[in-house]
């Protein structure tokens, strides 16, 4: 029997800066029996027009993403922020509008962040691969409270052969980050993510790992300015194995 | 201090300002994450917590359905009681009638149990404008009320002072205060507080309080305390003035429990207040203490316009505080760049409720929509969707800056259009690719917002997802 059919949002941010989520997102995907097809026509989920108020070009982004992943079993994200959006905020966005609102909770339906959706919907509880070092798991705000992603990641993480997984003090507290907040409020924002660098050396592990991209630039961004030693990387590499790309923000 | 003038508008500069204050900063380091340890015990104590949430917000929605009925029932039964309840639809209408009140009885002195009404109002610069005293006897009000500074926090007014500034404000303003007297920590500091306070009770003609909760079937409001100081300032006097907004009524003294222990475990994890005081009306006849005259000052100001609106849910907060303790903005930068009254992702919302968008509008701007706020609020109120509920009210009125909304046009632009976004990324990838042949920028044009601070990865080579994608499936 064929898996189901998997249509992999991959994101703005790892489209352009970090494509090695995106193939280790389908590898995991591959390996747990999942046929996987990118749509073309796809480009962003829309949350910057939404979080900063511009809810009509919100809504023409996501009518495009909307029609872009209809017809697909699931919709995987390497990414809670997005898929928060597409799973919480579509819905909301289109509320004046009941054909659309309801094709966007459709959609919301079957759309996932790929770490919940291995354990959660395709029940995988381990990953097959070896990875010699330590590392510390960041919460991502989004993926955390709108999804609930938490207890899974770890999970996963857990059955890497050879991770030896560390908790921070307070991972489940905002990198500072937010999007756009980060260059509207740049002041703020650097007290967030030197407190998160502190806290994420304070464990002594090798690497930090996330599953937002732009969380996860905004920490090796603030590591590498403050000279400190550990790397950066998506959660999904790790758990794909993928131990040889340069960690974000290194030199090739 | 007076909150007459909000400096919300220059939130920027107010940031600014608190990040190369030292002392704010080594008062916020040092007490970082006492609250959050404190709620979360508190939540793992009680198995119900987060159905009494529920219930609680159950009731706060059922009585914003019926505010005006429930405020009828309740000035009734105030009235029934000998009590008078006051209808302030501004903060000048609230001046003046406390005002009256206290020159009514020739007071000179009014002493005060904590009230964030009070200062909505600026009671204490309208008081002293007018020749009355008042005396904050909260101790961090206290406190503050000598440095001629406004509360930094709803729950704790002087969380930003260090002891060692507490100290110099004693000794500042304590005249025959013994220099060789040890005041280096709080003990010694509570107890000269405490000296200096309990002379004042006796003193002043009237208590101003302010009321957590007004109960309607009873006509009672209730104050929570940790200090007692709210019950002698209320009973001692002759007169009794209970300061508080409209939609602090509840239904029944069975919905004030519910509020009251959902209140405390939030604010500072405890099971209750010390003291958690009930009162009703002015001293009856054998009553062996008890104030000569019961009002109630209920404020509006805005709050009625929030009804029906998107910003309803707001008038369910019960003021615990626990917001602002779990906030990372608030935490970096304490509640004075807030400008304000209220800090916090409460004064997120409520600020630009009551003062208008055009002066609040920094404040809902100024939050990561981390959600760690609303995942505490006792009241489940959604504040990052209010706060971006502003930021949609501020796009519409064309108060976003211009190069947000042409950026956020031009960028929508090449969203909509997935052969032109593909182009674009692609050069953009190129080009950022060339220059950031080391792996990340220590700085880029037009990025000074992110490379000020820190470095800017650059990303990968061979081209972007999409492209890679569609040359490995040809």
């Amino acid at each position: 029997m064929a898996g189901p059919r998997v249509a992999l949002f991959v994101t703005c941010l790892v489209d352009m800066f970090r494509p090695s989520v995106g193939f280790a997102t389908v590898k995991l995907l591959t390996g747990a029996g999942c046929t996987v097809e990118v749509p073309a026509a796809q480009t962003c989920c829309g949350q910057p027009a939404w979080n900063s108020g511009d809810r009509e070009s919100a809504k023409a982004v996501a009518r495009g993403v909307i029609a872009a992943f209809e017809g697909y079993d699931h919709v995987v994200v390497p990414s809670g922020s997005c898929a928060a959006t597409i799973v919480r905020d579509y819905g909301e966005m289109f509320r004046d509008d009941g054909e659309w609102q309801a094709r966007a909770r459709e959609l919301a339906g079957r759309t996932h962040e790929i770490t919940s959706f291995l354990t959660d919907v395709l029940k995988v509880k381990t990953v097959c691969q070896a990875v010699a070092g330590s590392a510390t798991y960041h919460d991502s705000c989004s993926g955390l409270r709108s999804l609930g992603v938490s207890a899974q990641p770890r999970q996963l993480l857990a059955s890497v052969e050879g991770l030896d997984l560390r908790e921070m003090e307070d991972p489940d507290v905002c990198c500072g980050f937010g999007g756009l907040f980060c260059v509207k409020y740049p002041d703020i924002s650097n007290v967030m993510v030197s407190d998160k660098t502190r806290d994420i050396a304070g464990t002594g592990a090798d690497m930090v790992l996330a599953g937002d991209l732009g969380c996860l630039m905004n920490m090796a961004g603030k590591a590498r300015r403050e000279g400190r030693t550990f790397q950066a990387r998506h959660v999904v590499e790790v758990l794909a194995g993928d131990m040889q790309t340069p960690a974000i923000g290194e030199s090739e | 201090m007076s909150h007459s003038s909000p400096t919300t508008p220059a939130f920027r500069a107010n940031v600014r300002a608190a990040l190369d204050n030292t002392n704010l900063q080594a008062a916020l380091r040092g007490q970082r994450g006492n609250f959050v340890r404190k709620r979360a015990a508190a939540r793992e104590a009680l198995p119900e917590f987060d159905a009494l949430r529920d219930h609680a917000r159950d009731i706060k929605n059922h009585t914003l359905a019926n505010l005006d009925r429930y405020l009828e029932i309740y000035e009734k039964n105030v009235t029934e009681s000998g009590g008078t309840v006051h209808w302030a639809e501004t903060a000048e209408d609230a001046r003046r009638i406390v005002l009256e009140i206290c020159q009514s009885v020739g007071a000179k002195t009014v002493n005060k149990g904590k009230t964030m009404i009070s200062e909505e109002c600026g009671i204490n610069d309208h008081l002293q404008a007018n020749g009355i005293t008042p005396v904050e006897t909260d101790l961090g009000e206290y406190i503050i009320q000598l440095r001629g500074e406004a509360p930094s926090h709803i729950l704790a007014p002087a969380i930003h002072v260090t002891v060692a500034e507490v100290e110099a404000a004693f000794r500042q303003f304590h005249d025959d205060l013994d220099p060789a007297r040890d005041l280096s920590d709080i003990a010694s500091l509570q107890v000269e507080a405490r000296g200096r306070l309990r002379a004042k009770y006796f003193e002043a003609e009237v208590g101003i309080t302010g009321a957590n909760l007004l109960i309607a079937e009873t006509g009672q409001s209730v104050i929570v305390t940790n200090e007692g100081n709210g019950d002698l300032s209320q009973s001692l006097p002759k007169v009794h003035i209970v300061m508080a907004s409209l939609e602090k009524v509840v239904p029944t003294l069975e919905d004030a429990s519910t509020v009251l222990r959902v209140l405390a475990r939030s604010a500072t994890g405890q099971e209750a207040a010390v003291y958690t005081t009930f009162s009703k009306g002015p001293r009856r006849a054998g009553d062996p203490d008890g104030p000569e005259q019961y009002h109630v000052v209920l404020l509006d100001n805005g709050r009625s316009g929030m009804l029906g609106t998107e910003f309803e849910e707001m008038l369910r907060c019960i003021r615990c505080g626990a917001c602002m303790n779990h906030c990372p903005v608030y935490q970096a930068v304490g509640g004075h760049a807030y400008g304000w009254v209220y800090p916090g992702p409460m004064g997120a919302v409520l600020t630009p409720g009551l003062i208008g968008v055009e002066q609040g509008g920094q404040l809902p701007n100024a939050s990561t929509f981390c959600g760690r706020c609303e995942a505490v609020c006792p009241m489940r109120i959604p504040l990052p969707k209010m706060m971006r509920n502003w930021r949609e009210r501020e796009f519409e009125k064309k108060l976003t800056p211009k190069a947000m909304r042409s950026g956020l046009g031009l960028w929508a632009w090449f969203a909509r259009r997935p052969w032109a976004y593909r182009t674009g990324t692609r050069v953009a990838n190129r080009v950022l690719k060339t220059l950031g042949k080391k792996g990340s920028f220590s700085s880029l044009p037009l990025a000074g917002g992110w490379t000020d601070h820190r470095d800017f990865p650059a990303p990968q080579s061979g081209g972007t997802f999409m492209d890679q994608w569609k040359a490995v499936r040809r």
